[in-house]
């Protein structure tokens, strides 16, 4: 049993790493602002806007990341539609995460005691100005375990874009595979680099928790 | 004085079948303390909250130095930060300060810089007696403090009227005494209040006017004296007989 | 065509959640009850495996042989791979219902007479079984949909067949991917009710905690 791994390929990999960053950090960033927006408009849309905000929601937690994924990259074309690989993939794989946050950030904002809100509207706030400065900072609080999951999550997920032509973790891993004709020791590497990635992903969560609470504020969400 | 501050005229409310408001109306002039007492459940609660519309009443209308707020088109935001608010679970921001709740009224409502509304925070803090205590989250502070916050969070809009919704029902006994001390203090100093509590002691000493509720109308209304010593309504002899015992007589 | 497709999906999906019940029970149990060393390699093993994506596992168990010459067939690959990656995320599900077992209840069964073993098999588990449903039931549904993910080593699943179908004529594409899409809505909703259905069956009086399967769905 030889240990084939040449280690002239870390640069290839450290580059596919940086890509895997890269979509994950945007495609979470996307899900993140359209999640609070979906959330918002469930919790307090009236029905033409909850309902098809739930309607997304569901559609999009319920069929598979790579459904979603090849549906995006072979479906625009035929709708006439053209855009990079990178971006469709990224598109994809925001919509999913929107989703899964969106719930994530509902729960949170419906887990802020009702009386927050009688209290912030009875000193004369407009709804907008409730949800902005009372109910969101102790509602992004209260999701940091649920959301620190799903930023995980979609780490991972990110791994499915190779399918698509994308040169992350995985892409470069794939070539250099076929190229060399090695498929145990680069994948090995492979994982142990997501394995890293969620490691520090991990730890710099716990930090970001620990530094924006409040003595009083704190509440666990069902997480996945 | 032509026009009263506050004028309640025919409040109906239905919860489901039950009709917790039946028709109340009554006027509140200006530096006046109004306190009403009665039963529980029998919708005093509701009757506060239907006169700055955090529960629209069914039928009736509200109005406030005359403006209708009642009104599908009034500004109600407008409205709200001019009469103050104070719940029985003192509802503070839990995460912000005790100097940054008391200062985001002005802030956000009112518009107020950051540096005057601070400094406006805390001088209401120091009023109610708690300066010291500006930097506290409410988790930290006991329950009076919580109370007393929040009533610094409300003076600090400049209310025309402040509504207490049964303001120490949540505490313990010995924290009531320092919550009733600042809300003796400000119908001394003139300010026009709306209490739903069971403090015996303080209706006694500083209200213009008891009002007995019973079953979603008013039984009774009058001067302290007249309520305690020469009801008019049995009833309202007998619930106030069964209060005192009750609470007994706490301090002035 | 599609729809036996589905059936491959189910087996899979069957498959790789029993392996990853049994795994991730033994896990379970070894971290809260296996003592120092035990202890420190199930947490270890749940870390790893709740933290390598699922597909990079699959990659390895199924190209990876390869290097030696030796072949694995793509539906044990899958299982495995996928199976031991839901073992993970179950032992942290079961870990959570056995830890919310009050203390008392082992103590109880001890001073019956019963050996740990025993006291584990017959009433620690029975109740946190019950408990994990909810849990559970998430974990169902995320596995439910990562079974496409055998579409990588082109094991002629539902998605590999749609696939198959769109090579022939892409103008199908959007219909062929929507239709899977749709399969896993309906799969996913009943495996859902089964599993609302199923903790309504097994209810015990007084025993439950909070979060309910509702709010769980996947």
């Amino acid at each position: 049993m030889t240990f084939l791994f040449k280690w002239e390929w870390l640069p290839k990999l450290a580059s596919g790493l940086l890509v895997t960053v890269e979509v994950t950090a945007t495609c979470v960033t996307i899900g993140f602002v359209l999640g609070i927006l979906l959330a918002l408009a469930r919790v307090y849309g009236r029905k033409p806007l909850s309902i098809p905000a739930n309607i997304f929601i569901q559609f999009f937690r319920g069929t598979p990341l790579l459904v979603q994924l090849l549906l995006v990259y072979y479906g625009l074309p035929q709708l006439g539609i053209t855009i990079s690989a990178v971006l469709s993939a990224i598109l994809a794989l925001g919509l999913n995460t929107a989703a899964y946050q969106a719930e994530y950030f509902r729960g949170a904002i419906q887990s802020v005691k009702k009386g927050q809100m009688l209290a912030a509207r009875s000193l004369g706030m407009s709804l907008p100005q409730s949800i902005r400065y009372v109910i969101l900072p102790q509602a992004l609080r209260l999701v940091i375990p649920a959301w620190s999951n799903e930023l995980i999550l979609m780490l991972k997920g990110s791994s499915i874009v190779y399918i698509v032509t994308i040169l992350d973790i995985m892409g470069e891993s794939k070539r250099i595979a076929n190229k060399y004709f090695n498929y145990l020791d680069v994948y090995v590497v492979a994982a142990l680099f997501y394995l890293a990635l969620v490691l520090i992903v991990s730890l710099l969560l716990r930090e970001l928790e620990r530094r924006v609470r409040i003595p009083g504020l704190g509440l666990s969400i069902e997480r996945r | 004085m032509s026009t009263p501050l506050l004028k309640v005229l025919d409040i109906h409310k239905r919860y489901g079948s039950e009709e917790v408001l039946r028709g109340v109306s009554f006027d509140v002039e200006r530096g006046e303390t109004k306190v009403f007492i009665g039963p529980s459940g029998t919708g005093k609660s509701t009757l506060l909250r239907c006169v700055n519309q955090l529960t629209p009443p069914d039928k009736g209308q509200v109005f406030l130095e005359g403006a209708e707020v009642t009104h599908h088109k009034a500004d109600i935001n407008r409205l709200r930060a001019s009469m103050g608010f104070v719940f029985q679970d003192f509802n503070l921001f839990a995460h912000l300060t005790a100097m940054q709740n008391v200062g985001i009224g002005p802030m956000t409502v009112n518009g107020m810089h950051k540096q005057r509304a601070q400094a406006r925070a805390l001088a209401e803090l120091e009023r109610v007696g708690l300066g010291e205590k500006s930097n506290a989250y409410p988790a930290q502070l006991s329950g009076g403090q919580q109370q007393r916050v929040s009533i610094a969070r409300a003076l600090a809009m400049d209310p025309k009227l402040i509504l207490f919704d049964e303001p120490t029902s949540a505490l313990d006994p010995e924290l009531i005494g320092e919550v009733l001390e600042v809300m003796i203090e400000l119908a001394r100093e003139g300010m026009t209040m709306l209490c739903v509590t069971h403090e015996m002691g303080f209706a006694r000493s500083v209200a213009n006017e008891i009002i007995f509720m019973e079953h979603g109308v008013i039984v009774e209304q009058g001067p302290p004296q007249q309520m305690f010593t020469n009801a008019k309504h049995p009833r309202t002899g007998e619930f106030l007989r069964k209060i005192s015992e009750l609470y007994g007589e706490t301090n002035q | 065509m599609l729809l036996r497709a589905t059936l491959l999906n189910i087996e899979l999906l069957f498959a790789l959640l029993v392996v990853g019940f049994i795994v991730g029970t033994i896990v379970a149990i070894l971290q809260v009850y296996g003592g120092r060393v035990l202890g420190l390699i199930a947490f270890i093993y749940e870390w790893i495996f709740r933290s390598i994506p699922p597909l990079v596992l699959l990659v390895i168990l199924y190209f990876g042989p390869s290097q030696f010459g030796l072949s694995v067939s793509r539906f044990v690959a899958v299982t495995v791979a996928l199976g031991l990656c839901s073992s993970g995320y179950q032992s942290q599900v079961f870990r959570g219902a056995i830890l919310s077992i009050s203390h008392g209840q082992m103590m109880a069964a001890r001073s019956l007479g019963m050996s740990r073993t025993r006291a584990i098999a017959s009433v620690i588990l029975p109740q946190a079984f019950r408990l994990s449903i909810p849990g559970w039931s998430n974990e169902f549904s995320a596995v439910a949909k990562d079974t496409t993910l055998a579409y990588v080593v082109s094991f002629n699943e539902l998605l590999r067949t749609a696939g198959s179908i769109i090579d022939r004529d892409y103008s199908l594409t959007i219909p062929a991917y929507l239709t899977v899409a749709l399969i896993f809505l309906v799969l996913t909703y009943a495996g859902n009710r089964s599993l609302g259905w199923l903790e309504k069956r097994t209810r015990i009086p007084g025993l439950q905690v909070a979060g309910s399967t509702e709010e769980g769905q996947s």
